[in-house]
């Protein structure tokens, strides 16, 4: 029997998820447009984006197969169950119980590959190169995310995120080289797949760079509202992620309404500071050769295998 | 301030961490300036994390030894490999074996290997250092495997120096340094070694007209 408070708590996230989101998507481009000195879009664009494409009649090519359909659904609804799994306001979650960090990473895999799917579906070239490149930059881009979360998992002997956090949250204050490491490959990971600046520009129709665009190019209006709020989505259950392994204090422990309700300040903030940071690497890099992007996410690698060892040396 | 011994123990793992980062970019790096920019940083963190040791054993010498690691790892060595790369006026340099992200496998492999054969060692010393022994035959073999993957002469010399400065950080991390005489012998063989080296690359450009050393291969006496 599950509490009734747990049940109250994992709805609550995933409700606070859906709706923060596009918000989080919002406030980066927001903070982008400061640094470059314009005015700037507005926090509610992303809203005001989806209503708007929520309204629009769909268009759909006539050699769509049922899979070009479905493939929407299934991805914002691969993105939800992920944001049911992170611990965001509170560790007392039912669902994450059913689900440990290695199912995470499956459930991420899961939407890519429909995506992927979906993009070759159609059968245009644009489709199938950004198909191509997603599933490129996915498998390098895996094993690190998988390492640096067995690196958590080491730590606090544990692969449930929600067990994880508990224990980081209340571990001793002290230098933690092997976190360090780990912290920096999942940043790299995370610009990664969620086609920011280093790998992929989320900005442009450029067809020479593009990936997640020429993914979707072929989606309009009910599916593409889905895909876009999956995508900021998926930026949020990165940063919630992050925030999560990487500075867990102030997360409510238990499913105490007004815990939570303690908890949310801080997660605002944290994701507010977060988002500024993420405009920041994109301002101040440059975007990378499509082939540069192995080494670029095989240091990722490299160091998320770094902080595993470093941990075991050092630290046991 | 007084650092407490728990926290220096943790300080100096984190910069023995940092000396491992410091050897993967440098086997990473393609541009030959920021390999000495790499090296001046592997200089400072070794006289961070000597100074450290020094500070928490108490031991006088060690504080001599951060001494010169930064009077000649950090400040002379990396100024005299900048005059020298300017003179050559050599920039992009990288002519690797084989290709990075292999490289990084490799040293991956390398450090796994390091840390296994370091953890008897460890478990033997008694030294506040112990755990970073492993870190520091890593950084060794690291070195090793940049003056194996480089074919030119700049980079393999680092490779030599970044050795030098890993040898340091273990003889340190085992047994708190080695005896002054030693000390000084080996830095002053360090810096006659870079001025030689430093002959040598200009009669291997005049000769071949390029710094590969493969070209040496074709020297053979009939």
């Amino acid at each position: 029997m599950i509490a009734w408070s747990g049940i109250t708590a994992q709805v609550i996230e995933v409700v606070l998820a859906l709706l923060l989101a596009p918000l989080l998507t919002g406030w980066v481009n927001q903070c982008r447009a400061w640094l470059q000195n314009k005015s700037g879009p507005g926090l509610l664009r992303p809203y005001k984006t989806l209503q708007k494409l929520f309204a629009k009649d769909a268009v759909i090519a006539s050699n769509a197969s049922p899979l070009f359909r479905t493939t929407p659904y299934i991805v914002f609804g691969c993105m939800s169950l992920a944001a049911a799994i992170v611990p965001t306001l509170g560790t007392d979650l039912p669902f994450s119980a059913a689900a440990d960090a290695i199912a995470l990473v499956g459930l991420f895999a899961l939407a890519r590959v429909f995506i992927s799917l979906a993009a070759m579906d159609i059968g245009t070239a644009f489709g199938t190169l950004g198909a191509r490149r997603e599933m490129m930059i996915g498998f390098l881009a895996e094993p690190a995310l998988l390492m640096v979360l067995f690196t958590a998992s080491l730590i606090s002997q544990s692969t449930s995120l929600a067990t994880i956090v508990e224990r980081l949250a209340h571990m001793k204050l002290g230098i933690f080289p092997s976190l360090a490491f780990a912290g920096v490959a999942f940043t790299m990971v995370s610009l990664a797949e969620n086609a920011r600046i280093p790998i992929d520009n989320p900005a442009t129709h450029l067809e020479l760079t593009m990936i997640h665009e020429a993914m979707v190019l072929e989606y309009s209006s009910r599916h593409l509202a889905l895909i876009e709020w999956a995508s900021a989505l998926k930026l949020f259950v990165y940063s919630c992620i992050g925030i999560a392994i990487f500075f867990p204090f102030g997360i409510a422990e238990g499913g105490d309404p007004l815990g939570l309700l303690y908890a949310l300040p801080t997660l605002i903030f944290k994701l507010a500071i977060g988002g500024f940071l993420l405009a920041l690497i994109e301002m101040i890099s440059a975007k990378l050769r499509i082939f540069r992007a192995p080494e670029f996410l095989g240091a990722a690698f490299m160091l998320a295998v770094l902080a595993l060892l470093i941990h075991e040396l050092l630290e046991t | 301030m007084m650092l407490t011994p728990e926290l220096v123990g943790q300080i100096i793992n984190l910069l023995a961490a940092v000396m491992l980062l410091i050897s993967f970019a440098m086997i990473a790096q393609r541009r030959v300036i920021t390999l000495v920019d790499l090296f001046a940083l592997q200089g400072f963190v070794l006289m961070l994390s000597t100074g450290f040791v020094a500070y928490t054993t108490g031991q006088t010498h060690l504080w001599y030894s951060a001494g010169i690691t930064l009077l000649l790892k950090v400040l002379l060595l990396p100024w005299i490999l900048h005059r020298l790369i300017r003179k050559l006026n050599v920039k992009w340099e990288f002519e690797g074996l084989i290709n990075v992200p292999t490289t990084m496998l490799l040293g991956i492999v390398l450090v796994i290997l390091s840390f296994n054969l370091a953890l008897p060692i460890a478990r033997v010393a008694g030294t506040i250092t112990r755990g970073t022994v492993g870190i520091a035959l890593a950084a060794v073999l690291l070195a090793f495997l940049m003056m194996i993957i480089r074919s030119k002469a700049i980079p393999q010399v680092i490779g030599f120096l970044a050795m030098e400065n890993a040898l340091f950080f273990a003889a340190t991390a085992a047994t708190y340094g080695m005896p002054m005489v030693v000390e000084l012998g080996i830095a002053l063989d360090v810096l006659v070694g870079v001025v030689i080296l430093g002959v040598f690359f200009f009669q291997i450009r005049e000769r071949f007209d390029s710094l590969d050393i493969h070209h040496l291969e074709k020297l053979k006496e009939e």
